[in-house]
């Protein structure tokens, strides 16, 4: 059996710029242990201590929580298999690529642009929430931690903090996908450990193992989030990994696509058991502290008061591993927008806007609407490639127009993106519709729209040809 | 080496999660007000070595196929 270190070498050098424009070739194809590390890694992540609390904030119920989480979570690992690696097994392609082949290489440059920056805004967040973890090392009050409330930098402690921790993250994401697998594989069993000796230690300092009971908001708490908010949230989180097909640029390594079901350790350990975990912590210090859940309470301070310094390491690892392959695939949408840039220049641009956005906690206090928003502008592409694989010859569309026709840029993949995306958008802006029921409507109507438009220009063609 | 290495990781893990569940079950049956015999401090203390056994062990036992 070969060392873990040259297993390393050759998924670092699968991942390298050779496969990115072809199929992944059968020699650099891997076997399931590594996406099932990666999974539970970068899903059991340092915003999972941020989502639990806001649920608290969010007066979410027990039911909800125990049973929403549950049902979205398995909605989305058989998102994950049924669809995304279906697709990335058959086709062993990266999404920009296959993108391309789609829509041409100029609208893959505006879908980079956005997929490029959405995956540094969900990075930063996950810098804003290790940065919490720096404070309980100083002497209270040298760092001013932030709330939920909080959307600027709270001074500049807290900006060195952010830079501190962000640089470290783009140093490793630097490395590539090898490096990034074998850090999560590494701490994926240990951190998810420490969320639950969290919610242990709580139980204790609260006296009872009662969970259902703490979870249950008292009376008069004012519920912003339903029964069907939570399994839409927990489903569609990562809407731009599975049915947004980002997740091709790593599935597309799988043998076969029941790696796909490598998706559960991260659902169920880190979208589930970890969430409960992390909410426990705030329903701590608002029963014990009088914290008022719609402040919080930063993750840092939570967990070393829980479980000390292991909680601060975590904290920290939980959002780097996370963070790496976000800083990994945001520098691949560069990569792809900007052509002959190499991949460290496009990883040091993606850690830059990352730790940017990681300085304003705006984006990880608000962390349900934005990866609902996320999911919203991303995912819709998803449907796009679900129809070119699975209908476009059930439909008589052609597959890959773009690359058959050597078009750059494909009108219809823009309309049909960018109609759906709109109308979501304006729904949730004007008529406060939650952000996460959104992705899979949008995705849906951009698929059914590109099929219309598709048939429509086609017809057009022949008759012009004619 | 890697039978010593499994040995340290399986027992780090054992470091992380058995105290606080040692700590909980503690606090929870002494009743309200209770002080648990197994100290948090002591808790945190194990835990912070047992995470520093677990990243020293885990390259040495878990594998990347």
């Amino acid at each position: 059996m070969s060392s873990p270190e040259r297993d390393i070498e050759e998924l670092e050098e699968a991942a390298s710029s050779e496969y990115e424009r072809q199929r992944v070739p059968a020699k650099a194809l891997k076997g399931p242990s590594a996406f099932w590390g990666m999974y539970a890694g970068e899903h059991t992540a340092g915003t999972e201590f941020m989502i639990g609390p806001l649920f608290v904030k969010w007066g979410a119920d027990a039911f909800s929580l125990i049973v929403g989480l549950l049902i979205g979570n398995l909605l989305a690992v058989l998102t994950w298999r049924y669809l995304t690696a279906t697709i990335a097994c058959e086709q062993r392609l990266t999404l920009y690529y296959k993108m391309e082949k789609i829509a041409g290489r100029g609208l893959v440059t505006l879908y980079n642009l956005a997929n490029g920056l959405l995956f540094c805004f969900l990075a930063g967040s996950m810098i804003t929430v290790s940065a919490t973890a720096v404070g309980p090392f100083f002497p209270p009050g040298t760092i001013e931690m932030p709330t939920f409330q909080s959307t600027m930098p709270t001074g500049p402690a807290w900006i060195l903090s952010c830079i501190a921790i962000g640089v470290a993250m783009t140093l490793v994401a630097l490395k590539g996908y090898g490096v990034v697998a074998q850090v999560g594989h590494y701490a994926a069993p240990w951190m998810f450990l420490v969320f639950v000796a969290c919610a242990l230690v709580t139980l204790g300092r609260l006296g009872t193992a009662d969970v259902w009971a703490l979870l249950t908001p008292p009376a008069g708490t004012p519920k912003t989030i339903s029964f069907l908010g939570i399994v839409f949230f927990s489903w569609f989180c990562n809407a731009a990994m599975h049915i947004g097909m980002a997740d091709l640029s790593v599935l597309r390594f799988a043998k076969r696509p029941s790696a796909g079901w490598a998706s559960a350790s991260g659902m169920f350990l880190g979208h589930y058991v970890a969430w409960i975990c992390a909410a426990l912590l705030l329903i701590y210090w608002v029963r014990q502290h009088g914290v008022d859940p719609q402040v919080g309470k930063d993750p840092g301070t939570m967990v070393n008061d829980a479980v000390g310094w292991a909680g601060l390491i975590c904290v920290i690892i939980a959002g780097w591993t996370t963070a790496n392959p976000t800083i990994y695939r945001a520098g691949l949408a560069f990569q792809g927008m900007i052509p002959g840039i190499s991949r460290t220049g496009a990883t040091l641009l993606a850690g830059g806007l990352c730790i940017a956005a990681g300085i304003f906690p705006a984006f990880a206090m608000n962390l349900l609407d934005f990866v609902g928003i996320y999911g919203t502008i991303l995912a819709p592409i998803g449907g796009i490639i679900v129809v070119d694989h699975f209908l476009a010859d059930a439909v008589g569309i052609p597959r890959d127009p773009a690359e058959r026709s050597g078009s750059a840029f494909n009108m219809v993949v823009l309309v049909a993106w960018l109609v759906p995306v709109a109308v979501a958008m304006w729904l949730y802006k004007t008529q406060g519709v939650f952000a996460s029921y959104l992705p899979l409507p949008s995705a849906i109507a951009c698929g059914l729209l590109y099929i219309v438009l598709s048939k429509m220009t086609a017809r057009d063609a022949i008759a012009v040809r004619a | 080496m890697k039978a010593a290495a499994t040995s340290v990781g399986l027992l780090a893990l054992a470091g992380t999660i058995v105290p606080p569940a040692v700590f909980m079950l503690q606090s929870i049956s002494g009743g309200p007000g209770s002080t648990p015999a197994l100290s948090l401090d002591v808790v945190k203390a194990v835990m912070l070595f047992s995470t520093i056994a677990w990243f020293a062990a885990a390259p040495f036992w878990m594998k990347v196929e």
